[in-house]
């Protein structure tokens, strides 16, 4: 079952990497959400997937009951998320400023900041 | 006493807020700190005398065997005498000399963390110990260096300085780890007792040639000796104290210490004394031909750290004392008299003996304090620069070669000693930049302090040599060593044949003074083998890795981002490939592939078409419902194995993520269709061969065992060590709750960062010149419409 | 984007999120939920009340400065942490107080440590959110 999963993250890289690679500033927005989406969903699908139980403990066990989803990179990703978030949003903003400050739609018109 | 060597950098923290309270006396207050330094360390005299030696130790990583320890025997404390007592005149004196700067907070401060890491050097008993002050004196030489930073040249010093001791610095951290790898220790007082050990192994010559090349970078040998006298572009203060008195004696420091340890091999007295004899020669040959008073000064510093290298190469009873008196005296006499270059140069607004005399009348005080600080340079008695000539003198006896050395030496030094003293202040009165008088309190108790302590010592030499060389030389030696120091020890024998050296000495070194017009041809022939030299070598390097920089800089960081994401794409690629190769990694089908659900087909297929959806959007609103269902779509597989908190956290941040999108993308242009059909087509190979090899390493990571003994401890721990049943959430807040900690931060610097690129706005910078995307409002006020210009200005 | 609808709605559907955030962010040790879910709900409905009635409104109705909001969530996490490291502990260890109080059950520091994340997202968010809705000119 991982398998269409496999494919799918490496869909989801290669149209964030795609968009990335675009000059349109908009689209590379755009191709750095795709690759967060991406990134979660890898650590997500590598670590053990079971269609089982969330990781809880039932009220009065000791332990979640068998199969149980992996906590660890559970708790790793909704940080991740959130994190992706505010990177996501400072991204956006940046953009935003650059482009207010250049007039720059187009990132190779930003080459000039870096000469 | 750990109180005492680190006490300095409490008062580096306290000395700017000294300077705000009492600007006019903050030299004096400052200087308070060494001097109580310095009583404290006499008080350990008699102990110390005694055969005796101090050590504190303090565990700092004991795992890697670094202690925080220290031990202070006769070298340490002779040393310690000089760096504190010199320490106090040197910061009154720069009270003085900085009196109008407003940096003086700065410089006090710097200085105090030199005194405490010098300190630290000469006191630590631990050799990692060691190396951090050893660093941390190379830091602070390089900010002292760099003090006047408005001036290219103070900075290039600086950085030269910074760069030669800093390599020399790291060959002595690798000798050093060697040294503790084979002695099994890194604390000198044990390793001193196992020097036949480590002259027996194998690694003996690179440990060597990698602290010799430590000591020698920082005590200004031959060939590095280039970087002393760029370093007198720091102001006065900084030369008399780090750059004559007491850092680049680090080395010497050095190589005295270990002399137990790795000394008295055929290689280390070969090395020593050719080092240190060329030195000597090349320091006080390109001496006289300065005019410069501080470079004069400079190299005859050079030269006086040859002179103490070769005598610890020499390694008899007698060079070693000799090199210990040599210490005290050079240091009194040397840091007397830079100290008077600077009062001249403060108050006759030059340093360049062409257009300095007779200066005596104008400037008694210091015109005295520097004659006799010059006769101790020159090796006259009664100073103690006339013992310490004596017994090199006799130290080197036997050694037809080393006695040719230090004459010709010796010479050249009276001559500098005499330009420095005579030139200056007799003769006729010459016309100054600025008018010639007296320098104030705070800048001649300096300078006469330390003549007047030259010449103290030379006349209870007995008493100096029982209570400071003596000890010094018993720990250099290794042994205890009862050392006899007169003033006049007769003319018979060995004394006086050294005396009649002094004379020879004395005789030509007036005579060419005299004779000095022939100074400037001699230099005006040898100049052409300053391109041989190594600070020619130095500037070739730098410049040549500048160049290096600049052209591979020019290639990869040509402005195209595209461009950087297809080299780390291609490297990727090339790099994992390889390895899959190399690694014979087969891929392998998981066995259950067809194990899908119609609802997991289902939500893959939607997060498929959404990604397909947004990359061929062609308006923004369309790429950014996409992206949401990307985003729902990823929320949904969260939610069917298992992660129902990755989904409530996914849908919501999705949710925002929405409304920012609206709210900013739309201020942002259109889509365009910027790049080329080639130039898509290339991003499109490489992004599916990204992508490809992604999915290639999704496999192969899922081949692997995933058991997990940490997850499974999480899991079966989390009702019972952390009363939480939803064990993602005991993770987050107890068992990992550190990582959050640090992630909350990451978010609060974000925010910050997202307020002020909006809020805060340049002055200068104009409101945009462009035209905004006005398909949602034209109506935002600020924002003329028409591009009016071109905006790269 | 003032509507007579989205106003009702909102007036509504505001107490019902914070409400909503509180038991998110309360039930998360034992079920799913917690400080940071919980702070992103919160930070959608300033969001919704800022688009609805401006910034200024939606200041008002926080009271507090987001950017301070911020700095209380960091320090109130800190200070969970801190406490064991005064009692001797190593730095984070989880103390709790050994009767579960009713309706929130037991309490301890890291309950208080999901306050200071609750704390942090509310804060980020409603910066980010307002600053944007502020320069964008709502």
């Amino acid at each position: 079952m991982e398998f269409i999963w496999a494919i799918v993250i490496g869909a989801l890289y290669a149209a964030g990497l795609y968009m990335i690679m675009r000059r349109s500033i908009v689209k590379i927005i755009l191709g750095l959400a795709l690759l967060g989406y991406a990134a979660n969903l890898l650590i997500f699908i590598v670590s053990n997937l079971t269609r089982g139980n969330p990781p809880l403990v039932p009220p009065g066990a000791t332990a979640p009951i068998a199969p149980y989803a992996d906590p660890l990179p559970q708790a790793l990703i909704l940080t991740a998320i959130v994190i992706g978030f505010g990177v996501q949003a400072f991204t956006i903003v940046l953009f935003r400023r650059a482009y207010r400050s250049f007039g720059a739609d187009d990132i190779d018109e930003l080459r000039t900041t870096e000469r | 006493m750990l109180t005492a060597v680190l006490s300095g950098f409490g008062g580096a923290i306290a000395a700017p807020w000294l300077h705000r309270l009492a600007p006019r006396h903050a030299g004096w207050l400052a200087a308070l700190l060494p001097f109580v330094l310095m009583i404290y360390f006499i008080s350990l005299v008699p102990t110390v005398a005694g055969g005796e030696a101090l050590r504190f130790s303090y565990a700092w990583v004991p795992g890697l065997g670094v202690n925080l320890s220290f031990r202070i025997d006769g070298l340490s404390l002779l040393f310690a005498l000089l760096i504190t007592g010199i320490g106090t005149l040197v910061l009154i004196y720069a009270g003085g000399y900085l009196a109008n700067d407003p940096m003086l907070g700065r410089m006090l401060t710097l200085l105090l963390i030199f005194m405490a890491a010098m300190l630290g050097i000469v006191t630590s008993d631990n050799l990692i110990g060691l190396f951090v002050f050893w660093e941390l004196t190379t830091i602070s030489s390089y900010l002292l260096i760099g003090y006047k930073h408005e001036y290219e040249k103070a900075r290039k010093a600086a950085l030269q300085s910074l760069l030669v001791t800093g390599i020399g610095g790291l060959a002595l951290l690798a000798g050093i780890v060697l040294l503790g790898q084979i002695t099994g220790t890194l604390e000198l007082s044990e390793m001193l007792k196992r020097g036949d050990t480590v002259r027996a192994h194998p690694l003996y010559s690179s440990i060597l040639a990698l602290v010799l090349f430590g000591a020698f970078t920082k005590s200004a040998q031959f060939p590095f000796h280039f970087w002393l006298p760029g370093a007198m572009e720091a102001p006065t203060p900084v030369s008399s104290y780090l750059h004559s008195a007491t850092m680049v004696k680090a080395g010497v420091f050095l190589l005295a210490r270990l002399n137990p340890v790795l000394g008295g091999t055929e290689a280390w007295q070969l090395l020593l004394t050719f080092f240190g004899s060329a030195t000597m020669i090349v320091g006080s040959f390109l001496a006289v031909q300065q005019t410069d008073l501080k470079r004069i000064l400079a190299y005859t510093t050079v030269s006086a750290l040859g002179t103490l290298v070769m005598l610890i190469g020499v390694g008899t009873d007698d060079a070693i004392k000799a090199a210990m008196v040599f210490t005290l005296g050079h240091a009194l006499y040397k840091g007397a008299l830079f100290q008077v270059t600077g009062s001249v140069d403060h108050e006759t607004g030059t340093r360049d003996i062409s257009h300095l005399g007779g200066l005596r009348t104008a400037m008694p005080i210091t015109a005295a304090a520097a004659m006799l600080a010059a006769l101790s340079m020159a090796g006259l008695p009664p100073m103690l620069g006339f013992i310490a000539k004596e017994v090199q003198y006799k130290a080197n006896l036997s050694e037809p070669i080393l006695i040719g050395v230090a004459l010709l030496t010796n010479i050249l030094t009276v001559v500098a000693a005499s330009f420095v003293s005579l030139r200056v202040f007799t003769g006729q009165p010459v016309h100054t930049p600025k008018h010639a008088h007296e320098a104030p309190l705070s800048m001649w108790l300096g300078p006469v302090a330390l003549a007047l302590g030259g010449l103290g010592a030379g006349l209870f030499s007995t008493q100096i040599g029982n209570l400071l060389i003596g000890p010094a030389t018993g720990s250099v030696l290794g042994k205890v060593k009862a050392v006899e120091l007169v003033l006049w020890a007769g003319i018979e024998g060995a004394a006086g044949q050294a005396l009649a050296l002094s004379g020879v000495t004395l005789l030509a070194g007036i005579g060419l003074y005299y004779a000095r017009s022939i100074f400037p041809r001699i230099a005006a022939a040898t100049a052409p083998l300053a391109a041989l030299g190594a600070e020619s070598w130095y500037h070739r390097t730098v410049s040549g890795m500048l160049l290096l920089a600049e052209r591979q800089t020019r290639i990869l960081q040509n402005g195209y981002l595209r461009f950087y994401i297809a080299l780390i794409i291609i490297t990727t690629l090339i790099l994992t490939s390889l390895m899959l190769l190399v690694g014979q990694v087969t891929i392998t089908m998981p066995q259950n592939w067809t194990d899908v659900r119609v609802y997991e087909l289902a939500v893959a297929l939607i997060i498929l078409s959404a990604t397909a959806f947004v990359l061929r959007a062609t308006s923004r609103m369309a790429a950014v419902v996409g992206l949401g269902f990307v985003g729902y779509g990823t929320a949904l597989t969260f939610l069917l194995f298992g992660g129902p908190d990755l989904a409530i956290t996914q849908f919501a941040v999705e949710t925002l993520s929405a409304i920012l999108f609206v709210l900013v993308v739309y201020r942002l242009p259109r889509f365009g269709n910027l790049s080329s059909v080639s130039a898509r087509l290339r991003s499109a190979a490489l992004a599916i061969a990204g992508g490809a090899l992604m999915t290639i390493l999704t496999l192969i990571a899922l081949a692997e065992p995933t058991e997990s003994r940490l997850s499974s401890f999480m899991a079966e721990n989390s009702q019972s060590l952390a009363n939480g049943r939803n064990v993602v959430n005991v993770i987050l807040v107890d068992f990992r709750s550190f990582d959050t900690l640090g992630e909350i931060t990451v978010l609060g610097v974000a925010a910050i960062g997202i307020y002020a690129l909006l809020k805060l706005v340049v002055p200068s910078e104009q409101e945009p010149r462009v035209e905004t995307d006005g398909s949602l409002d034209g109506k935002t006020e600020g924002v003329p419409r028409e591009r009016t210009e071109v905006i790269d200005a | 984007m003032y509507s007579l609808i989205l106003a009702t709605a909102t007036r509504l559907l505001i107490p019902l999120m914070l409400i909503f955030s509180i038991f998110l962010l309360i039930r998360g040790h034992n079920e799913p939920g917690g400080g940071f879910v919980g702070g992103l709900v919160v930070g959608a409905a300033f969001t919704l009340y800022a688009a609805v009635y401006g910034v200024s409104q939606a200041q008002n109705a926080l009271r507090f400065d987001p950017k301070r909001i911020v700095a209380v969530g960091l320090l109130v996490a800190l200070v969970s942490g801190l406490l064991a490291f005064f009692q001797g502990l190593p730095l984070m260890t989880g103390l709790w107080y050994p009767q579960p109080l009713p309706v929130i059950g037991k309490v301890g520091t890291p309950l208080l440590f999901d306050v200071g994340v609750y704390l942090v997202v509310i804060g980020i968010t409603a910066t980010i959110m307002f600053t944007l809705f502020e320069v964008e000119g709502e």
